[in-house]
Formats: C-alpha cells, structure tokens, sequence
C-alpha cells in the first residue's frame, strides 16, 4: 500500500476500511492471514483496542504487525485502561513504528466485558484524547513540555447517527470536529434515510469532513435482532430482518453478504458519505466477498 | 451524607471469632440516619453475633456503645472504661470512625462492621443513592446541577458516550445516563452552549490524597 490513509482521504476515492481483531492471547496466526487477505484489497486496516473490554493481544502490537506486513493500520485508543501518560507513551512508540493513524474512543465500560471487577481508568474521555493528540503534534506534551521529536497522526473519532436521543450526540460529534478529528467511523447503520439525514447535519457542521460508514455484518436474523435490542444506537430495518429470515437453511450468511454489498454500493452510487469500514466481527475471511457483492 | 452498608453477619463473624468479649460501637450521625449503624443496628448485630457463636458450641460477650459522632476524638473518649472490659472493638460507624476509635485506643484492635460506600442521598425511604464523588472540584456549575463525575459512570466531561441509550446508561438499563438528563436540564433552562463547550481533563491535584483541608476562621 503506497498511500498513505490520510491521502487517501483527501483523493476523493471511496474509502474502504476493515476491522482486525486481535487474538485473545499470543497465536496471531489467524491475525496474520486476515491481514495478508485484506491488506492490498482494504485502504486501511482498523485494531480494536481489548473490545467490548474482553482482554486481548493489543492494537499497538497488531498495528506494528499490519506495518511488518506491508498494510496501512489505523490504532484505535480507548480511554478505558491507560490515563493521560500511558496513552502519550504509547503515541510516542506507534509514531516511531510508523503508525500514521489513531481513532479515538472512550471506550466501553470495563463491567461489559470479561474483568469486571477491574479499574477503569477514563482519566480522559474521546474529545480531551483528541485534543491530545493535537497538542503532541505541536511539539509538546499534555503537560505543555517539550517533547524531543514529535509525532504527526490523522486522528479519527467515532459518531452514532442512530444515538437515541440524537441531539446530544450531534453536540458531542460537533466537539470532535473542533478538537480535530479528521475523519469518522459511524456506529453500523442500516437505514440509509436516516444515514442522509445525519450526514445532512454531518456537512452542516464541516463541509469537508470525511465520513466513513459502519457496516456491520448480519450473518442472522438472530444477530439482526440482537442488534436492536442489545446494542445501542443501533437500527436494524424490519424488513432487513424479513430478508434475512426468508434465507433457505444456510444461506444467512450469504444473505448478510449481499445485504452488505448492497448497502455499501448505494452508499457509493448516491455518493451519501466517503466511505465504509466493514466490521464483520469474527468473520474477516468473508469482507472481500462483501466487496464484491457491492462491486468494489 | 455518608452512605453504608453492613457487612455480611458471616464475615462479621469470621473477623471476630477469636474473642470472647467485644464492644459493639454505634454512631449517631450518617450511619443511624442509613439505617446501617445506629443504636438499633449495634443492638441487632450484638443478638445476632451472640447467636451464632452459641450456635457454634462458643459464647460471646458483647458490650454496646453509641457515640454521637464516632470520627470526632473527643467523643470517643467516653469510650475509655468499656474498652478496658473487651479484647476488641467492633465499630458500625463508617471508615473514618473505624480509625478514630482505632487511633485513640492503640492497643486495642478495632474492625469494621460496615462497608462505607459513597457521599448521598435518601431517594425514597430505604433508598440512598450516590450524588457527589467528592472530587475536590465541583463542575455542577456547567451541567446544570448534575455530577457528571459520579453519575455518568465513566465520569466523562463533554457530552455522552456512545453505549447511552434511550436514556439509560450502557453499564446498567435501570440507571439514567447522566448526559441525557445533563442536556435536557440544559436545554430547558436554554443553556445549552454550556455542553458545546470543550472541557479539559479533570485535575486530579485537587484533591492530594489523603484529602487535607484547614480551614480559616472567619
Ligand atoms: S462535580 Fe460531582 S463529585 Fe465533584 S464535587 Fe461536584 S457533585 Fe461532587
Ligand atoms: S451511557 Fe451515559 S452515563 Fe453511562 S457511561 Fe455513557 S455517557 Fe456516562
């Protein structure tokens, strides 16, 4: 991969990310060949940092892996394990490996996941971690010190369109812009007329700003409803859930696919946004049969 | 007020198996107005304890005692004589009278029959929840009179995180999210630019713990 992702943003191309899980644990043998199956076909390959606060190999470690094997990497850094220090270090360190791109999170709440009885840290929450990043790249610390050698990243954040109440959240995505988020990854998004009424708010807000839409992979009708009511801020269409229900035995999956697909290749026809990030969630293999299915 | 809770009676029993004779220590202020170690609690707890230790083929002596205000030194002098007759104290005031009486009374071991939980208030009778995490740096100046540190149980300071939802809060759907209820008293009162303001990182300076406050006298 020649571009970087940030030129690839500003090219005009529609942008395709995907998500890489890391393994629970050091056999990063399924990493390494869903990174080697999607590198060349992705613009950028997105980490998810210990998610849904389930321990995990860390995004820092698989961003350095992607960069070995010749893929752009997007580090995402939660707020959730580290205070302001640790989250400065290792900024300092992926800079040093190459790493070009963060996405900021809070992430979610250490009870949802598999060490409840932890700390949680949120020392800093999604807007202060990119005001942050911002102040490092000015050559100094989040404590105004001088740093021997800077760092430059494209800083990312994440929005929900579908937030129930909307309102706050559009408060909060404004924050984001003005801290310095560069580009956005949505929370999945199903319903596409909702989509452009957000994206309508998105262009309000900055003209310019890159935004690349969630695309979660339905492999049920079981999972699609599980989205709707277990998952926040998300929408699954009833009729989505129709066609996946009316999938002959076995056939869900591919169904999910060409939902994707199709999803994805009326976001390009309408030009609704600048792109996707694919999260098939457990199911990488199957992210290049989604792009064909929307003719990418 | 302080918030706290008794510890399970088997726990209770566990720590103080060893003695014969204990003195049972109330306190008269946030723990009697909670229900968890007022005069009656101590009264409880001491049947209970003698009880289980009978149960057991044991005996235990108690004593009972509640002082108006158990972190203050002086009132816990008064203390003195009964302390002389047990081999231990048993305090059901929160962690700050635990450690006056255990800072007075040198020689003598003191355990604590409560959890102490958390600064709040009554909900409804019999319902206290947590309002104020103490932080040394009050915000509620911007969030129209809701604490965002302890309410939103991520403490975040501008705007709601992704998991809220309709309302509720990612980490229990019983409990409100802070930050809906921050902007709709905001928007009520047509604050609202106070949440598009950015805000930086707490500083956690503002409290040195352990906490350490002399006041001057006016
Ligand atoms: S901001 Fe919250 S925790 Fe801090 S002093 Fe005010 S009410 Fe208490
Ligand atoms: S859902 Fe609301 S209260 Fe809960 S952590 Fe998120 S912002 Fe805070």
């Amino acid at each position: 991969m020649a571009r970087s992702f940030k030129e690839t943003l500003n090219s005009g191309k529609f942008v395709v990310t995907a998500e890489v899980a890391p393994p629970k644990g050091t056999n990063l043998k399924k990493t390494v060949e869903h990174i080697d199956l999607l590198k060349e076909r992705v613009d950028a390959l997105n980490v998810t940092d210990n998610q849904s606060s389930v321990m995990r190999f860390p995004s820092l470690g698989t961003t350095v892996l992607i960069k070995e094997c010749g893929g752009e990497p997007i580090l995402q850094m939660t707020c959730r394990d580290r205070n302001r220090m640790a989250l400065q270090s290792d900024l300092l360190f992926a800079y040093t490996r190459g790493i070009r791109n963060v996405l900021c999170l809070t992430g979610d709440h250490i009870t949802v996941g598999d060490h409840k009885e932890a700390r949680a840290v949120f020392d800093l929450d999604s807007v202060q971690l990119l005001h942050l990043v911002r102040t490092m790249e000015s050559g100094k610390d989040f404590s105004g010190n001088d740093l021997d050698g800077g760092v430059e990243f494209c800083a990312g954040a994440v929005v929900t369109p579908e937030a129930d109440p909307i309102e706050p959240q559009l408060i909060k995505f404004d924050k984001k812009v003005q801290a310095g988020a560069g580009f956005f990854q949505t929370q999945a998004v199903y319903d596409m007329d909702n989509f452009k009424r957000f994206m309508e708010y998105a262009h309000q807000v900055d003209r310019n700003i890159k935004i690349l839409a969630g695309m979660v992979l339905l492999a049920s009708a079981g999972a699609a409803r599980y989205m709707n009511e277990q998952v926040p801020g998300v929408f699954v269409p009833q009729d989505l859930i129709d066609e996946l229900r009316s999938a002959p035995k076995g056939t869900a999956l591919r169904k999910g696919i060409e939902i994707t697909g199709r999803l994805i290749r009326q976001i390009k026809e309408e030009a609704i946004c600048d792109g996707v990030h694919i999260m098939a969630i457990g199911r990488e293999e199957v992210v290049p049969d989604i792009m064909v299915a929307a003719g990418l | 007020m302080i918030i706290a809770e008794r510890k399970p009676l088997e726990d209770i029993k566990q720590m103080i198996a060893q003695y014969k004779k204990i003195l049972l220590v109330g306190c008269g202020t946030c723990v009697t107005v909670c229900w968890a170690g007022g005069e009656k609690e101590v009264g409880i707890l001491a049947s209970q304890l003698r009880l289980a230790f009978r149960r057991d083929g044991g005996e235990l002596e108690t004593l009972e005692a509640t002082v108006e205000r158990q972190c203050e030194k002086e009132m816990v002098e008064e203390l003195k004589d009964k302390i002389q007759q047990v081999e231990a104290v048993l305090s059901l005031g929160c962690g700050a009278g635990v450690q006056t009486i255990a800072d007075r009374f040198e020689e003598t071991p003191v355990y604590p029959a409560l959890n102490t939980k958390f600064v709040g208030m009554p909900e409804r009778e019999g319902l206290w929840i947590e309002n104020c995490g103490a932080c040394g740096d009050c915000f509620l100046d911007r969030t129209g009179g809701i604490c965002p540190i302890v309410r939103c149980a991520k403490g975040l300071l501008n705007g709601p995180c992704g998991g809220t939802n309709k309302g509720k809060c990612e980490v229990d759907p019983e409990k409100d999210c802070a930050w809906t209820l921050i902007y709709r008293r905001l928007e009520k009162q047509g604050r609202l630019d106070l949440m598009r303001k950015y805000y930086p990182p707490r500083n956690f300076q503002a409290v040195v713990r352990p906490g350490k406050i002399e006041a001057q006298r006016v």
